[in-house]
């Protein structure tokens, strides 16, 4: 067309002749293009052809319905295996965290890039997944978890075989960055060994049980090899821990749900040659409309735990031991801490970006018996070596405190939170602090268990 | 009497029916993949959805509840394209269903059959977004993808009971001559908007518009996943000026403030799409979804004129 008008716009300023043997030569120049046009087209047909072919995932059976032959299309997306190949997916998150204020006894570092966990998971064959989960500290590497999970078992059963977070309540189970605080609640930091908690190599067997309509209920039953820190410690091979949890979750509606949970574990007591038993409840309560489900949201979460707890603190140069005392130095028989603690909290999704939330806490803990974060121990000199244990059971002594936090969601893959936190610990001290937290992730990190 | 017994048993056997195959147990990742379903597997089958039409398909919280369903699932239909990918996976891991695990013969990725659109070229980072870079996972609104689902449902639910085999393909052929027809109504419907420029909140319609003629200029939210931001409303105020363009097609998740507020600045009007089958009363199956969309567009364009 261009070439036509651009011949005609010509013809005026030319000789007749010459106009003739331009314009056929144009016609001539015009009808390589069209040829040239058609080639490609036909071309680029091939090539669309050729390349829907070799999708590598799932080919189509067959051409599936007419197409329109004129236009190339795409048949499936680029395809998981382009993308990774067989590579695992990988992710990292990072959890910066800093302090401000009187931490009240239980010191964090006023800054601290407090955890960087690195996830690699991956289907291992028809039968199986893995799943990593290494964290690295500012000092060291621990591999919080790292399991195989056997997904075609008979009977409904799973298995899973590995290190991993033990299903005792809601919070030992959760990762840092899924947690709706900065800290862990008292009763996890005295009972439950804190952020570590019961994180330990084992076996998982677990089965969905056959329940009344409308009711899911799961069982699980883990024993592990005996060794987390401030909860259980193995001297020998039968010192094995064993949990046990019973979940039990119904809908309300399509927008409230309500998940209730039993739990139950023993192992060797670190600190003492005895047992160490947690029980344990917790429930749940989750609201979230389905037509506004990325602006609003409200969870309430409460979690019981009781412990009893075989404990000898004793007196070494000077020093308070919770843990099992070699000889030659004398310590009382073995004595009971029997603590309690629980906590309370709430989170509002205000809008797409904003998370308001509160926290209630309170939670006994054994005299001189350790925490995580450390709490002070002077005050365990306030009581004579012994003297104060030989009835039988350990003095306790009880922490409350409170926060409130409010989150901020740039995206799907960070968030910027603060925390006020007020707590009143047993030995007499007062925290009032400001913690703020920043956490990204990069790459693909797999959704968690609801 | 020997032929008084033979006779009596002959009766009693052809007293007994045939025993019929069970039901095929399908669930779907949302409610469109179950319409379709339906059309071609008919009473053969039962079919279920974990996202329901009305919610937005990247967000659902993966329940226990919906694993009682996963765990007696004989076929799972996804959308793929990392549309489910942040609720789908631990739900399969924890379904103890062997079957739908990927890519055992009980899990389905419709993406594979479907033409896909927008699958990102070069350099994919988290910088443009939450970006899908295996394409654009919205697909099931071009209708052409709806008869690539059904062929290849057909076929699927002919290797599971080849004995029906003959009435799935006839499902089908009947769903493929409906849509042609449907088809045909619907272009009819829109050939007078073709070309028109319109605004979306989300990439939601890339496959809707291209088949019906819409020309998509730009997007509500800055980038796919990230919420609007005032500097963006108002770059997009102005090229909404500049342009002419006065539809704002938004999901019905989505806050209607902002597209509301821009609809006041370009004396525009907001109109609230259904992306899904389900997404409201109205739309119970696949072509109902196209029905109630197309005339609510063509009576906006005509109001606009």
């Amino acid at each position: 067309m261009l070439v036509s008008v651009a011949a005609l716009l010509l013809a005026g300023a030319l000789p007749a002749q010459d106009t003739t043997e331009l314009l056929n030569r144009m016609k001539a120049m015009e009808d390589r293009i069209h040829a040239l046009e058609t080639e490609v087209a036909t071309l680029k047909g091939q090539q669309t052809a050729a390349v829907a072919q070799a999708q590598p995932v799932a080919a189509p059976p067959e051409p599936v319905s007419p197409v329109s032959p004129v236009a190339p299309v795409s048949i499936g997306g680029a395809g998981g295996a382009a993308a990774k190949v067989l590579n695992p997916d990988i992710s990292v998150i990072g959890d910066f965290i800093g302090a401000v204020g009187n931490h009240g006894g239980r010191a964090t570092p006023s800054l601290e890039m407090h955890e960087s966990e690195v996830g690699f998971q991956e289907v291992i064959d028809p039968y199986a997944r893995a799943d990593f989960f290494i964290s690295f500290g500012e000092k060291g590497v621990n591999l919080e978890e790292g399991y195989i999970t056997f997904t075609s078992l008979p009977a409904g059963l799973q298995l899973k075989v590995g290190k991993m977070r033990a299903a005792f309540g809601r919070v030992n189970t959760t990762h840092n960055h899924v947690l709706p605080w900065i800290d862990r609640p008292l009763v996890s930091q005295n009972l439950v060994g804190g952020e570590d908690g019961i994180d330990d190599a084992g076996l998982s067997l677990s089965r969905i049980l056959p329940s009344p309509k409308g009711l899911f209920l799961e069982g699980t039953a883990q024993v592990f090899r005996g060794d987390s820190d401030n909860v259980f410690s193995a001297v020998r091979r039968s010192d094995v821990a064993a949990v046990g949890h019973l979940r039990a979750y119904s809908d309300l509606s399509e927008s409230t749900n309500i998940d209730f949970g039993a739990s139950y574990a023993r192992g060797h007591s670190p600190f003492a040659d005895g047992k160490n038993q947690l029980y344990g409840m917790d429930a749940t309560l989750r609201w979230k409309p389905l037509r506004r489900a990325i602006y609003h949201s409200f969870v309430a979460r409460s979690e019981l735990i009781w412990a009893r707890t075989s404990a000898v603190p004793a007196l070494i140069y000077g020093v308070i031991s919770p843990t099992p005392v070699p000889p030659p130095f004398a310590v009382p028989p073995p004595s009971l801490a029997k603590p309690f603690g629980f906590y309370v909290s709430g989170d509002y999704q205000i809008n797409r970006r904003w998370i308001f939330g509160g926290r209630f806490d309170r939670s006994q803990r054994g005299q001189c018996l350790p925490t995580n974060p450390a709490s002070p121990t002077t005050s365990c000199y306030q009581y004579p070596s012994g003297s104060a244990f030989v009835a039988g059971t350990v003095p306790l002594l009880q922490d409350t405190g409170g926060s409130f936090q409010l989150t901020y969601v740039p995206s799907e893959f960070s968030l910027i939170r603060t925390q006020f936190r007020r707590a009143r610990y047993g030995e007499g001290l007062t925290a009032n602090e400001i913690l703020f937290q920043f956490q990204f992730s990069m790459g693909a990190h797999g959704a968690h268990p609801f | 009497m020997f032929r008084t017994y033979s006779a009596l048993a002959a009766l009693l056997l052809a007293a007994v029916p045939a025993q019929a195959a069970p039901k095929i147990n399908v669930m779907t990742a949302t409610q469109d993949l179950a319409a379709i379903a339906r059309e071609v597997g008919g009473d053969l089958i039962t079919a279920d959805s974990i996202a329901m039409g009305y919610q937005d398909p990247h967000f659902v919280e993966p329940k226990p509840s919906f694993l009682l369903k996963l765990q007696k699932t004989d076929l799972l239909v996804v959308v793929g394209l990392q549309l489910e990918i942040g609720w789908l996976p631990p739900l399969i891991t924890q379904s103890r269903n062997a079957k739908i695990q990927p890519a055992q013969s009980g899990y389905m990725d419709m993406s594979q059959y479907c033409n896909i659109l927008e699958i990102p070229q070069g350099q994919v980072t988290r910088a443009m977004g939450d970006v899908h870079p295996l394409g654009n996972p919205h697909y099931w609104l071009n209708p052409d993808n709806g008869r690539r689902m059904a062929k290849a449902l057909a076929d699927r639910f002919s290797a599971m009971q080849p004995a029906n085999a003959a009435q799935f393909a006839q499902r089908y052929a009947e769903f493929d001559k409906r849509l042609t027809e449907a088809e045909k109504g619907w272009d009819a419907k829109m050939a007078p908007y073709k070309g028109r420029k319109v605004v979306t909140y989300h990439r939601s319609w890339p496959n809707f518009c291209e088949r019906f003629g819409l020309n998509v200029v730009d997007y509500v939210e800055p980038k796919p996943g990230i919420p609007p931001t005032p500097a963006h409303t108002l770059d997009l105020i102005n090229v909404m000026t500049r342009e002419g363009i006065k539809l704002i097609l938004v999901e019905p998740y989505f806050d209607l403030r902002t597209p509301n507020s821009i609809a006041s600045k370009v004396g525009g009007q907001v109109v609230v799409l259904m992306p899904s089958v389900g997404g409201n009363k109205e739309i119970a199956n696949y072509f109902q979804l196209f029905d109630y969309d197309i005339n609510l567009l063509v009576n906006t364009f005509s109001k606009l004129k």
